[in-house]
């Protein structure tokens, strides 16, 4: 699927920023009844390559292991198995290299939205002037200037998420690890903050890796999608997303409706598709997905 | 930004509102306490002192047992003039002090580490609550045995009394610690030392705040308590030794003293709380 999907060329043209190779996840569990404990295969053999500068989302069922593949790469948990590459250095733990938002913003409480901006920028031993100007930055970047000093509680979740944002990215990691960040917005805010996070990304050119549970969402921002599996944890499909840029407005848009179809298609389990829709093959999906692209 | 006008939009139509609420709620507080309260509260303090003048005043009550205010004041102004209240005042200052310090001193680090290493905290936890809910002063008798009638056994009971309690909360306040802010942390390199300093304390500190606020109150009335059952100074030894002497305008005047430094160390330490924690968001809305 990878090959035909993840086409040859495509892999050619682009240099790869984060190689995930043959990656497990086993977390030891109490068994239900009585002692002792069971091996849980989480994540099983996952084989991904992320591309420099690419926005690649991860879509899957709940409790499939989003989450576990992001802590991974974030190097926030060991794996139990196989290697992560980031440059072509094996990763050992959590690096400035790569930044994370998650979905409860995470914001320090105690520190005013200019001191959270700054707070990996202090880690590092920047300078405080030059600390000053890049939260400067960062902030005007997400707008909120005017709310530096205010602390977090008095800001409403879309600010609280665009300041976690604005955190991540001040401290200049290459990569952008994203789980589920807008998933606790309201649908206006949400969709603002996916048109800002676009942005962003094309201003900076940072490499996006972004889970969520929303296929609209998946499809809006992806590049690629990487669609996973449950039991044990693994990735199904990479789907190419060649919709025009800039999106706005193509949700409406019948290519966009297709592709979301076809990608809640992969999201059944197999024997419900195999009953209720006649499966195209994957090939054929992404040529269809490719071709609709050139619509 | 193009989606800037958006982002206004929608930010700058429900937010700021938000906020000025909350702003309108703070000022609505502040000057109900400010104005309102702060009149109302003296004009109870007026009343009850004046009740306490006439009450003996007029014979309602046998003087001998209630003098009035005037005479309680005289008196106690002159104990101050001759420096016999001093005297005991700075007794009682310095065992507070060292006691409630000193156990400060050792609960916070403690409870630090403890909360930190879960698992030695589960195994001496139910010691600890033991030793918090055992009364302090039915142990007085063990410590004057160990340390002598001396200053040793009254420091050590006021730090008795405060340990256990800040304990406590800095335990459950660095377990309680949101995982998600450490993760956060975390992901961008954070370990150890600069994880406790920078995120697990200033996270904690609300609670272990309030454990030093209810460690000071229990080692006034500790600190008391000692001093009446076997001493020969202090403030609790004071009133004691005026009671007994029938000196009551004296007593009266060591009573109210107590209370008002009570009040006072209790407002400081409220004030610092709220200094410390005025992130914090419940200080706004269920702010006492
Ligand atoms: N510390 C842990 N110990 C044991 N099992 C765990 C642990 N963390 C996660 N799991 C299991 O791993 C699986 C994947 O969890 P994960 O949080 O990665 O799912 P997810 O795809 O992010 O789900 P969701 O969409 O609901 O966020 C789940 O079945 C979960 O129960
Ligand atoms: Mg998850």
């Amino acid at each position: 699927m990878d090959s035909t999907t993840d086409s040859a060329t495509n892999a050619a043209r682009q240099t790869t920023k984060i190689e995930v190779r043959d990656i497990q996840k086993i977390y030891r569990v109490k068994k239900e009844n009585g002692g002792g404990y069971d091996d849980f295969v989480v994540l099983k053999d996952v084989n991904l390559d992320v591309y420099a500068g690419e926005f690649l989302t991860l879509v899957g069922p709940s409790g499939c292991g989003k989450s576990t593949m992001l802590d991974l790469l974030a190097g926030l948990i060991p794996n139990s198995g196989g290697e992560i590459r980031i440059d072509g250095r094996v990763i050992t733990g959590p690096a400035m290299d790569r930044g994370f938002v998650m979905q409860a913003y995470a914001l320090f409480p105690w520190l005013t939205v200019q001191a959270n901006v700054e707070f990996g920028l202090t880690i590092k031993k920047v300078p405080k002037t030059e600390r000053r100007a890049i939260s400067g930055h960062y902030l005007e970047l997400v707008g909120l200037t005017n709310f530096a000093n205010r602390y977090p509680h008095e800001l409403s979740g879309g600010m609280k998420q665009r300041v976690a944002i604005a955190r991540a990215l001040a401290f200049d990691p290459e990569v952008l690890l994203m789980d589920e960040p807008f998933a606790a917005l309201d649908a206006q805010t949400r969709e603002t903050l996916q048109d800002e996070l676009l942005e962003l990304w094309e201003k900076t050119g940072k490499t996006i890796v972004f889970v969520t549970h929303a296929i609209d969402e998946a499809v809006y921002l992806a590049d690629r999608i990487a669609v996973m599996g449950t039991n044990p944890g693994r990735i199904t499909e990479l789907v190419n997303i060649k919709l025009n840029r800039p999106r706005q407005g193509s949700r409406g848009s019948a290519e966009f409706g297709w592709i979301r179809h076809k990608i809640w298609q992969y999201l059944q389990p197999e024997e419900a598709v195999k009953e209720n829709f006649p499966v195209v093959g994957a090939a054929d999906v992404a040529e269809v997905i490719d071709s609709q692209a050139t619509l | 930004m193009a989606t800037d006008v958006k982002a206004n939009v929608i930010e700058g139509s429900l937010t700021p509102n938000a906020l000025k609420s909350d702003v309108a709620l703070k000022l609505l507080k502040k000057t109900g306490r400010g104005v309102g309260g702060f009149f109302l509260s003296f004009a109870i303090i007026f009343i009850i002192i004046a009740l306490w003048e006439a009450f003996p005043r007029f014979g309602w009550i046998d003087p001998f047992l209630l003098p009035p205010f005037s005479e309680v004041l005289g008196n106690t102004l002159n104990l101050f003039k001759t420096g016999e209240f001093f005297k005991h005042f700075n007794v009682s200052v310095v065992r507070i002090v060292t006691g409630f310090f000193g156990g400060l001193c050792l609960a916070i680090p403690l409870g630090v580490f403890m909360g930190w290493f879960k698992t030695f905290e589960e195994y001496v936890n139910p010691l600890v609550e033991a030793c918090r809910n055992s009364s302090v002063l039915t142990l007085y008798p063990i410590f004057i045995l160990l340390f002598g009638i001396g200053e040793k056994a009254k420091i050590s009971i006021i730090m008795w009394g405060t340990v256990w309690v800040v304990l406590l909360n800095t335990i459950s306040g660095v377990k309680n610690v949101d995982p998600v802010l450490i993760k956060s942390a975390r992901s961008m390199g954070m370990r150890d030392w600069s994880l406790l300093w920078k995120v697990i304390l200033p996270a904690a500190t609300p609670s272990i705040i309030t454990g030093v606020r209810l460690g000071a109150a229990n080692s006034i009335l500790i600190l008391i308590a000692a001093e009446m059952i076997g001493s020969n100074a202090g403030l609790g030894y004071m009133i004691f030794y005026y009671e007994a002497r029938y000196a009551i305008p004296e007593m009266y005047g060591g009573v109210v003293f107590l209370a008002i430094m009570g009040l006072a160390v209790n407002e400081a330490l409220f004030r610092l709380e709220k200094r410390l924690t005025s992130w914090h968001e419940k200080s706004i809305y269920f702010g006492t």
